[in-house]
């Protein structure tokens, strides 16, 4: 099968001072097929949001998506679209659903209209019409008296109703991708059940392929079937979710998840990664984890190609090379 | 809700806003429906009585051709306000539109706007008006609102391009590309809205400005043309019998003091409603 998404070597740079451009985004591919759902799974400022909005040429300016980068929709060529063709595959082949619900939506619109603004961008139809499919869309996302939500501003309704809303405006112009960047991480933790929920349900009745960006280990399990581990630009570990879940290789990933607190077990103190994520600009040589790296050995100098660990399972890591050495 | 309408009503509460906002109500009305109950302010009863005091049947006397001065200064606000009305919403729209573009697209198109901002800036408004006005041997009154419109837009024009590259940041702007809107539907719907609070203010305040500039045009001969009464050239009239006949020149001045700063007042009040940093 054809994946519906496909992005190979994607590269974004910003000038940087003197001269030199900084690459927050390096060399980033991955493929998404036909109703599938990848996380995309990272720290802050390791290029996952950046990588999301190159996917419509989004990147704010001054940033570029260099030369050489590729990303396909199907047939489409997204980086050759400019102007009218680009703006026609902006909410009608993929969805966005933004982080922050807050300023997401424009105070001064009704939520009805600014679901309206979605529809009407791509499909010929009167205002009435337009209406109704927004009633319906805000029914399908769970949102009770749905007719009278349509005349309400966004200062309104809660947070969870927001990205209801914000959701509903996503999916206006039924694209085949949805991609949620971070949809939860302004929400408590009960509407963020529900909105995953929701996710789900769309997912499942609409047959959309999904990018999830999170940096919530808890929301992938049970949801993504593929999981792709972001650092510093790069994706450094990428699986099936059961893999992952079962065998984290990458020592980043490790330590993603020896962040994560066990409810079950003994109860031991937290060991989260040392440090942060360097700034793009800043990045060091070799293995970009090294400086933070526990494992990290003489040829952690040169720069690892994503190397396989086992069938379907591939990391940037050249502890892949020393099998045995791995393992604890 | 609409910036610009919470703009007003934050504005109505602060002492300052409401007094001028009353004022300028009071005025207006009486510009509109004055005409009506007073004396034809071209008329001259008895020409040869010359200028009367104030009195009974003239509230505020009557000038050298012995014409009601109340009903001159009440005929002449309607000209005064058309004139600012018109031409502060004519530099309000150029200027929005200008800001609008600029802030919007960037690049090459907002640095060539905004040199030639810069460039209209640096020469002083009333020069290009006293060059251009020369022109005519009697100004139209509509070519006194266009030039007076027309030279008013460029600061007008900064400020908007200044809140558009702020707005253009927010996330519901990005969320609105990403979902494939139009340029022009971001800007209409998105950015202009959004920018009508600022906008409101400086058009109030441009209100004030351009009565005084009316008025001082009106003054040297260069603005509105008698016989239609004007502000500015009431007070020019005024000179040669100010010593004998002072409530010729005083009542048109008190109104255009009182006027531009019930218009400042309120702009003021409004500016303080939308920048919580000067309140």
């Amino acid at each position: 099968m054809s994946p519906v998404l496909e992005v190979q070597g994607l590269r974004i740079s910003f000038p940087g001072p003197d001269g030199a451009r900084v690459i927050p985004v390096d060399g980033v591919s991955f493929s998404l097929e036909r109703g599938e759902t990848l996380a995309l799974v990272g720290e802050s400022g390791c290029g996952k949001s950046l990588t999301s909005l190159a996917l419509l040429q989004l990147v704010p300016s001054p940033g570029r998506i260099d030369p050489g980068s590729v990303i396909r929709l199907g047939d489409t060529d997204v980086l050759a679209l400019r102007g009218e063709a680009l703006r026609r595959i902006r909410g009608r082949r993929i969805g966005m659903v933004f982080q922050d619900p807050m300023t997401s939506l424009n105070p001064v619109f009704t939520v009805g209209d600014q679901i309206m603004e979605g529809i009407l961008a791509h499909f010929r139809m009167s205002r009435s019409t337009a209406r109704e499919r927004a009633l319906d869309l805000l029914r399908e996302v769970g949102i009770p008296d749905p007719a009278e939500r349509l005349q309400a501003y966004p200062h309104q309704l809660s947070g969870g109703m927001r990205q209801r809303v914000m959701i509903a405006i996503a999916l206006a112009a039924e694209p085949e991708i949805l991609v949620a960047d971070e949809p939860t991480t302004a929400l408590d933790v009960t509407v963020q059940a529900q909105i995953l929920e929701v996710l789900d349900r769309l997912q499942a009745t609409r047959g959309m392929a999904v990018l999830l960006i999170t940096h919530d280990l808890g929301i992938v399990a049970g949801r993504a079937d593929r999981v792709a581990v972001m650092y510093a630009g790069q994706i450094v570990e990428e699986t099936s979710t059961a893999r992952l879940f079962a065998n984290p290789s990458h020592p980043y990933t490790q330590g993603l998840f020896a962040s994560v607190p066990r409810i079950t077990g003994p109860l031991k103190r937290l060991n989260p990664i040392r440090g942060s994520v360097p700034a793009p600009a800043a990045w060091p040589s070799g293995c970009r984890f090294r400086p933070r790296c526990p494992k990290a050995f003489d040829k952690s100098e040169l720069e690892p190609p994503l190397l396989p660990v086992e069938p379907d399972h591939r990391m940037r890591c050249w502890l892949a090379e020393l099998d045995g050495t791995r393992k604890p | 809700m609409n910036p610009a309408l919470a703009a007003l009503q934050s504005a109505w509460r602060r002492p300052r806003g409401r007094t001028g906002a009353i004022l300028l109500l009071l005025i207006a009305t009486s510009a509109v429906l004055g005409p009506w109950f007073l004396p034809d302010p071209l008329a001259q009863p008895d020409i040869l009585a010359g200028s009367l005091p104030p009195g009974l049947g003239h509230p505020f006397g009557t000038d050298q051709l012995n014409r009601d001065i109340l009903a001159r200064v009440v005929a002449g606000a309607r000209v005064s306000l058309s004139v600012a009305l018109l031409a502060v919403g004519l530099s309000a729209t150029i200027g929005a539109a200008v800001g609008l573009v600029s802030g919007y697209w960037g690049g090459l198109v907002d640095t060539g706007l905004m040199r030639l901002v810069d460039g209209a800036l640096a020469i002083p408004r009333l020069f290009i008006l006293l060059l251009t006005l020369a022109v005519w041997e009697r100004i139209p009154l509509l070519a006194l609102i266009l030039l007076i419109g027309a030279t008013g837009w460029f600061a007008t024009s900064r400020l908007v391009r200044a809140e558009v590259l702020r707005i253009r940041e927010e996330a519901y702007v990005r969320a609105a590309e990403a979902l494939g809107a139009r340029r022009r539907h971001v800007i209409l719907r998105h950015l202009l809205p959004n920018t009508l609070g600022p906008l409101l203010v400086a058009a109030t305040l441009g209100v004030g400005d351009v009565i005084l500039l009316e008025a001082g045009l009106s003054f040297l001969g260069l603005g509105v043309q008698p016989p239609t009464p004007s502000w500015g050239s009431m007070v020019l009239e005024s000179r040669e019998v100010l010593v004998s006949a002072p409530w010729a020149g005083i009542f048109p001045g008190l109104a255009i003091v009182i006027t531009v700063l019930s218009a400042n007042l309120l702009g003021d009040a409004m500016r303080d409603a939308t920048d919580p940093r000067s309140a």
